[in-house]
């Protein structure tokens, strides 16, 4: 048995459908280590949300497991926080009761009220939104409810980080910021992350691997690129950096050549 | 001949430009907007022309359209001669408002004579006798048509909070579920559009049977209605409800299976609040179903509230019957709109979506 933090193996998911069973996922094999920061990158379709989706208990998959920890998952839980594509924050609670949902569920036997209290504030403070605590989702931009949404999951202290292309939903300066916020956040806190993206810039900002995927039906890892560049990472000095620029060139080339989708 | 319709075309664009500076102009004057490019608010600032508009808007033509209504119904009524006379106008009709005012108010005054009477008489014998059992008797005067207006209020509500109270629950539970969605739609579908009136015999028969008592609580009439008023006006609430859960969005489902809540405080925390504008839509089209409905329940089970007010004019049959039924018929409807624009309050205010439009 292997010992490595998270640890995806052989596995395959089927859809039963109309036609009959539809394998999306095929053999996929993946060690994560902790405190690793690694996207998933590939064409849309191509099996990366079911992979994350395997990963935080939401689908069972037909054969293989993952492990984390040695311990198989099952179903979904607070120790796997999912920071969803669309926010998902309840529309009718404030920005601090969405957050305090989550902390009450987790921490209502570890903490006291006002220890919790304390802990919501820190991590709305994180992703520096304490000062809308008080204001409901529909009045704050999309980045911010996404920053809320951040909050939320890291409020779990979860184990790790699943993140279903957190960012895509933005505009490119938003992004931009929210990239650096959670660069910061993931140098302090050490998280293990997983995140779906669509921006090869973004997959080589942030990750230390990125696992590209091949095209789905039967999708399944294509490369593994390990990316070292030195952290804290700059975007603007990494823009002229050959060796950026190089792993920037290594994930188009896998995309758009060896990976081409066909008719798009 | 080129020449010329590139002239025009230039023109158009021209003209286009103009349109298209005058409207940015128009926004950017009339418009402010507020914080820091949120989805914050736009408000318009209300110009004095515009205002005089909204005025015109909201209440002269709503006014001015009344007034034509009054009219028309003045001028075609009395061409209509029934056994009970000429149909009433719009005079006839509020004359006999004011009367039926005039007879409540009468009522009243009997009523407190009657026991002032009583009291004078009771504190009479416990003067002869400290001993003396006295009688306390409540008065039994006849209803006027304001009691009335209140048997009905309470019975409707009555019927209505009975048929939330089953409504919502089982709304839930079939929104959840889609098994039991599967079981419960053809019985919401077949009993959806039957008649007050075809319930009624049956309900009657019912409460006939099973509410026996020496001293009883409420009147078999009163059960009666209020019971029909529940089987009528249950299935919007049912319905709603059932669709507002079973249309939550699935993130927030997946935000509660993360959370691992369980079941209660996922219905509590998650389902419930994300289908109460729903249910509330249902409750609110309930309510009006169910004042319907009570009149014509009112009228066959006899209970005494307006419904029994129209037939009792009805079978009355004097020459100002017709005139106090259309007093009663503005009256059901004004409490309606009164009770509609209730719901409708309460509906806009747990509404969290704010992209809504509520109306």
């Amino acid at each position: 048995m292997s010992s490595s933090f998270l640890q995806l193996s052989q596995v395959s998911i089927e859809f039963p459908t109309d036609h009959g069973p539809y394998k999306a996922l095929d053999d996929v094999n993946l060690e994560i280590a902790e405190k690793e920061f690694v996207s998933l990158i590939g064409h849309s379709g191509c099996g990366k949300s079911t992979v994350l989706n395997i990963v935080a208990g939401m689908y069972k998959a037909t054969t293989g497991g993952v492990l984390l920890e040695n311990r198989e998952v099952n179903e979904p839980g607070p120790e796997r926080a999912v920071v969803f594509q669309n926010h998902s924050l309840l529309p009718w609670l404030t920005t601090y009761q969405n957050v305090e949902l989550a902390v009450d569920q987790v921490f209502k036997k570890t903490k006291t009220k006002a220890e919790r209290h304390d802990w919501i504030m820190h991590n709305l403070e994180l992703v520096h939104m304490t000062h809308a605590k008080d204001k409901l989702p529909s009045e704050i931009s999309g980045g911010m409810k996404q920053r809320v949404g951040i909050a939320r999951a890291l409020a779990m202290e979860p184990k790790v980080l699943l993140m279903d292309e957190p960012f895509g939903a933005l505009d490119a300066l938003t992004r931009a910021h929210l990239q650096d916020s959670l660069m910061e956040i993931h140098a302090d806190l050490g998280n293990t992350v997983i995140m779906i993206t669509h921006d090869v810039d973004e997959a080589v900002l942030l990750s230390d691997k990125i696992v590209m995927m091949t095209n789905g039906p039967a999708a399944t890892v294509g490369d593994i690129l390990e990316i070292e560049l030195d952290r804290p990472r700059n975007r603007l000095e990494l823009a002229d950096n050959e060796q950026f620029n190089h792993y920037r060139a290594e994930v188009l080339r896998f995309l758009h050549d060896r990976h081409k989708r066909e008719a798009a | 001949m080129k020449y010329f319709m590139r002239d025009e075309l230039f023109k158009g664009d021209i003209m286009l430009f103009k349109f298209q500076l005058k409207s940015f102009l128009a926004k950017s004057s009339l418009v402010k907007s507020e914080g820091e490019g949120l989805m914050s608010t736009i408000s318009p600032i209300t110009l004095p022309k515009d205002l005089g508009n909204k005025i015109i808007k909201t209440f002269v033509v709503p006014f001015v359209a009344f007034l034509l209504f009054l009219g028309i119904w003045g001028a075609t009524a009395s061409q209509i001669v029934t056994s009970l006379g000429e149909v009433p106008g719009p005079q006839q009709v509020w004359e006999q408002s004011v009367s039926l005012y005039n007879e409540h108010k009468e009522e009243r005054v009997k009523e407190e004579k009657f026991y002032e009477r009583q009291e004078k008489r009771n504190a009479k014998k416990l003067e002869k006798n400290p001993d003396a059992v006295v009688k306390i008797r409540s008065y039994t005067g006849k209803e006027t048509f304001f009691d009335q207006m209140l048997t009905s209020l309470y019975t409707v509500l009555t019927g209505f909070i009975v048929a939330s109270l089953i409504a919502i629950p089982v709304g839930i539970v079939s929104g959840l579920s889609s098994t039991v969605h599967r079981a419960l739609n053809p019985i919401i579908q077949i009993f959806k559009p039957v008649s007050p009136l075809a319930w009624l015999p049956i309900v009657t028969m019912i409460v006939s049977a099973v509410y026996v008592s020496n001293d009883p609580m409420f009147s078999k009439s009163f059960i009666t209605s209020a019971i029909t008023v529940t089987l009528c006006c249950m299935w919007p609430t049912i319905i709603n409800t059932s669709i507002g859960v079973s249309s939550i969005d699935s993130d927030l489902i997946n935000v509660s299976r993360v959370l691992r809540l369980s079941w209660f405080t996922k219905v509590y925390k998650i389902v419930l609040p994300s289908s109460v504008p729903m249910i509330f839509a249902g409750l609110r089209l309930s309510l009006g179903i169910g004042w319907m409905v009570l009149i014509a329940a009112e009228m066959l089970a006899q209970n005494p509230g307006l419904g029994k007010f129209v037939w009792d004019e009805f079978q009355n049959g004097s020459s100002n019957s017709l005139a106090r039924i259309m007093v009663a018929v503005f009256a059901i409807g004004i409490i309606g709109f009164m009770l509609d624009r209730t719901m409708l309050y309460f509906q806009q205010k747990v509404s969290w979506d704010r992209n809504a439009v509520i109306r």
